[in-house]
């Protein structure tokens, strides 16, 4: 099966440090990738190479074989790619509703206002947030907003989906709603690149899982087959999320 | 990055499923409001012939022009344009150079006008839409100004002292008293179309995009808006409407120089309409205008207040922006919700 | 072919003098990310501190010099308290419309005070000959204090804590007020020291040219076309950006109507803004 997205060869610089270093991966369609990794590995980095938020220094980025590398971010949630972020950014005066309008109104189907609002309703029930259709995003909880975000991001009808860290901040419980939502987003079809720092969720959900580490790719494989390489271990030696207690950043 | 307490919650009218985006819009009340408020300006002064009336409704009509058009820029995408007046004063200068110099007639010489503006507006928009929104506010000052300096210096248009227009201009609309009526109700017929324009791009796509730049224009582009072209289209939209009732006036008033066409003070006038009015609602853009040129009439007789006009205004719009941003219609709305459906 | 490298030069003194204005622009831009556009009505103050300072209590004029900083200074907080404070973290364009509102404001009561009249403040310092052509002495000195400032204001910013106060501030306001510093102090501390630069450079200015309460647009906008090319919140750039500014109105001045001037600096302006939108300077990185 060839490679929904093919990243190549990636490096980007800030000032003096390296963020990313001749990095490759690659997704296939309707698979779940996860991204881990110690805090300044390098991962946002990716994401926002890949979604246009600045060109790598070198390397390409290819989605459904075409090359994407140096595309405004506009044009990269219009061929399919659509991100929900880490910090997350809600059109805080409007409500819900027209949060996840706008997503679907540009996203890769290009809706008009109208169909756009059946999409968003269909989303909302997926994610779960039909009961808070109407109240302003601003105004969620942080689950909620992260929900939102999600929402958003899928109502774009995207082939790629983009998570970078959605359960940081969430409860167990919130927790694994999430989960069973992401699964049932990769069951619609939709391939997702996932940045997760929560264990569990990147052993239950992923397909295949890359270790990234000060920039360079530090293992790739099953979520078995990474758990026990001794130098992912040692990457992440200290860092209490790495054995699944506290259950997020 | 907008908080809650800053905008109005945006909420465009519910779509009735598979009909037109006109047919919706007709469909609204809102849209009748508008149009009623059209007749009523048209019809007032007409009772009982009073002049008076209807210079002060013409003043009046114009300031609704102007700043709801500027509420597509500024409030809608949230892009302070300062220099907003310079629609206005360019119009004017096509229009009255069409008139003077080539005999048009008035109606094609103010369509010319505002076509021409747009797409000049549109050429410049894209150009400097690319700025962020700080940039792009302080370029807007400057490109009043230095149109205002050259065109001083533009000899076919009558240089600093700009374009006398002689009387027989208004023969063909029926001798100068008959053409000051047609005049008044072309500009409360451009008055009308701008409302309604602001109403309709606001329950539009477009307008969706463009209220999402002016919530968070970095997620408004990841989420797919080219915001670039969006922005530069608001632009020379905003300037279609202003730059036709620029011709119109000066045409009324018969004569039109650099620094009462290109009028920063007049500009800046306008945001505080908007601001003062509800940034953001096309009811707050009618109201501030009116209600504004209501409050200058009355300050500008008083001799003393005439000095202190841009401190009036200035104090106006800081304490709009520190204690009420959302400025009449924020305070409108909180007080009677329901209202939010009804009025934009 | 003298009159020429001698307006150069001229143009350069000045330059210096642009710069340090520029400053006090990009300083509060880069630490608070607020367009202060109450800088041109600072300029106009630090003018008329002069003349009242000078003319009316025949004060030496350069010794007006360190009392505009002080006045400039406190000025500045005060607009940061009034203008500012509140709309920080707001949207971009409402600190834009405070900050203007409050130019407006200044100006407005600047002109019912003072009228749009012409002001001079005649000041006599023997100038530099050489083959044949003046060199002004007001333009060397004011030339000589801005550099001196600006060295003062490197030190300040380096050397000193509430330098670092404002340069951790300014990096990261969040992680700042995590390590105890005060941020709210310093960043009203920052605005007025931006605000001392544009008043102090309004002193100098008004040591070489008259003025009027309208003179601060005209400035304002030199500043701009200065801090976009200097990069923002560079104050050193800011400082050569000034200079180069100089050295363009030193090579234009003898060709062009004075009227012009502004519309070259707009253009300049724009094409800045659009080909270097980080600075000249910074063209090397992404």
């Amino acid at each position: 099966m060839t490679a929904l997205l093919e990243v190549t060869g990636i490096t980007k610089r800030f000032g003096g440090v390296h963020a990313v270093h001749n990095l490759s991966l690659m997704v296939k369609g309707g698979e779940i990738l996860g991204l881990i990794g110690p805090n300044g590995a390098g991962k946002s980095t990716v994401f926002n190479v890949i979604n246009g938020v600045y060109p790598p220094d070198r390397g390409r980025v290819v989605f459904k074989g075409e090359d994407i590398t140096r595309e405004p971010p506009y044009r990269i949630a219009r061929r399919g790619i659509a991100r929900a972020h880490q910090i997350v950014q809600p059109l805080a005066t409007m409500t819900v509703l027209e949060n996840c309008t706008v997503g679907a109104c540009f996203g890769q189907k290009n809706l008009p206002l109208g169909r756009a609002r059946d999409v968003v309703h269909e989303v909302a029930e997926i994610v779960g947030l039909t009961d808070r259709l109407h109240h302003p995003a601003g105004q969620l909880t942080t689950a909620g907003k992260k929900r939102l975000e999600l929402a958003r991001a899928l109502s774009a009808r995207p082939e790629l989906l983009l998570l970078d860290e959605v359960l940081a901040g969430l409860n167990p419980t919130e927790i694994e709603r999430m989960i069973a939502v992401i699964r049932r987003i990769r069951d619609h079809g939709i391939a997702i690149l996932m940045i997760e720092h929560v264990m569990r969720a990147i052993m239950s959900l992923s397909d295949r899982v890359v270790v990234l580490n000060l920039g360079g790719k530090l293992a790739e494989g099953t979520p078995q087959s990474v758990a026990s390489n001794p130098d992912v271990i040692t990457a992440y030696l200290g860092e209490p999320e790495s054995t699944g207690l506290g259950g997020g950043i | 990055m907008k908080q809650s307490s800053d905008a109005l919650p945006q909420v465009a009218p519910a779509k009735t499923e598979g009909h037109g985006f006109i047919v919706n819009i007709l469909s609204q009340p809102f849209t009748w409001l508008i149009a009623l408020a059209g007749v009523v300006f048209a019809v007032f002064p007409l009772w009982g012939d009073n002049v008076q009336l209807r210079e002060s409704l013409l003043l009046a009509a114009v300031y609704v022009t102007l700043a709801s058009n500027l509420n597509i820029v500024l409030g809608y995408a949230g892009y302070v344009n300062f220099g907003n007046i310079v629609f206005f004063g360019l119009g004017g200068y096509v229009c009255i150079y069409l008139v003077s110099e080539w005999q048009w007639p008035l109606v094609a010489a103010a369509l010319i006008a505002g076509v021409s503006v747009s797409l000049l507006a549109l050429l410049f928009g894209l150009g400097i839409l690319r700025l962020r929104g700080a940039f792009f506010a302080l370029a807007t000052i400057g490109v009043n100004e230095a149109i205002k300096a050259f065109v001083a210096n533009f000899e076919p248009w009558g240089g600093a002292a700009g374009i006398y227009l002689s009387l027989d201009v208004y023969e063909p609309l029926g001798g100068p008293g008959e053409a000051l009526w047609i005049v008044y109700f072309l500009i409360v017929a451009a008055m009308t179309a701008s409302l309604l324009l602001s109403y309709a791009i606001k329950s539009s796509k477009f307008g969706l995009g463009l209220l999402a730049i002016g919530e968070n224009e970095d997620a408004a582009a990841v989420l797919g808006i080219n915001t670039p072209r969006y922005k530069a289209l608001a632009y020379s939209i905003s300037a279609f409407l202003p730059a036709i009732v620029g011709g119109l006036y000066f045409f009324k008033t018969g004569i039109i120089e650099p620094s009462g066409a290109f009028d920063l003070t007049r500009s800046i006038e306008t945001i505080v309409m908007v601001m003062l009015g509800g940034i953001g609602s096309v009811t707050g853009a009618a109201l501030g205008a009116f209600l504004y040129e209501e409050l200058r009439g009355v300050l500008l007789t008083t001799e003393a207040f005439s000095h202190f006009q841009l401190v009036i205004a200035g104090l106006l719009l800081l304490g709009i922006v520190l204690f009420a941003p959302g400025g009449l219609m924020g305070f409108i709305y909180r007080r009677w919700p329901s209202l939010r459906r009804l009025l934009q | 072919m003298i009159g020429i490298i001698a307006s150069i030069i001229d143009g350069l003194l000045v330059g210096a003098v642009y710069g340090l204005a520029a400053m006090g622009l990009t300083l509060i831009w880069g630490v608070m990310n607020v367009i202060n556009l109450t800088h041109g009505a600072m300029i106009v103050l630090g003018m008329f501190a002069l003349y009242f300072l000078a003319s009316a209590l025949g004060l030496p004029a350069y010794g007006a010099v360190p009392v505009t900083i002080v006045v400039g200074f406190v000025f500045g907080v005060m607009v940061y308290w009034i203008a500012v404070h509140r709309v920080i973290g707001r949207a971009h364009l409402m600190s834009l419309l405070s900050t203007f509102a409050m130019n407006m404001v200044l100006v407005g009561l600047g002109t019912a005070l003072f009228s749009t009249s012409p002001y001079n403040v005649p000041v006599a310092v023997s100038g530099i000959t050489w083959e044949g052509y003046t060199f002004t002495g007001t333009h060397i000195m004011a030339a000589m204090l801005a550099l001196a400032i600006a060295g003062l204001l490197y030190l300040l910013l380096h050397k000193t804590r509430i330098g670092k106060a404002i340069r951790a501030v300014a990096d990261n306001r969040e992680a700042a007020e995590l390590n105890g510093i005060p941020t709210t102090q310093v960043l009203s501390f920052a605005f007025g020291l931006g605000a001392a630069l544009a008043c102090v450079s309004g002193t100098l200015i008004a040591t070489l040219f008259p003025f009027t309460v309208l003179s601060g647009g005209a400035y304002e906008l030199k500043s701009f076309v200065v801090t976009v090319l200097g990069g923002l919140g560079n104050p050193a750039g800011a400082l050569l950006g000034g200079v180069a500014l100089g050295l363009i109105e030193g090579v234009t001045t003898p060709f062009m109507p004075v009227s012009w001037i502004p519309i070259i600096e707009f253009l300049l302006f724009i094409a800045a803004l659009i080909l270097f939108p980080r600075g000249i300077f910074a063209f090397s990185r992404a």
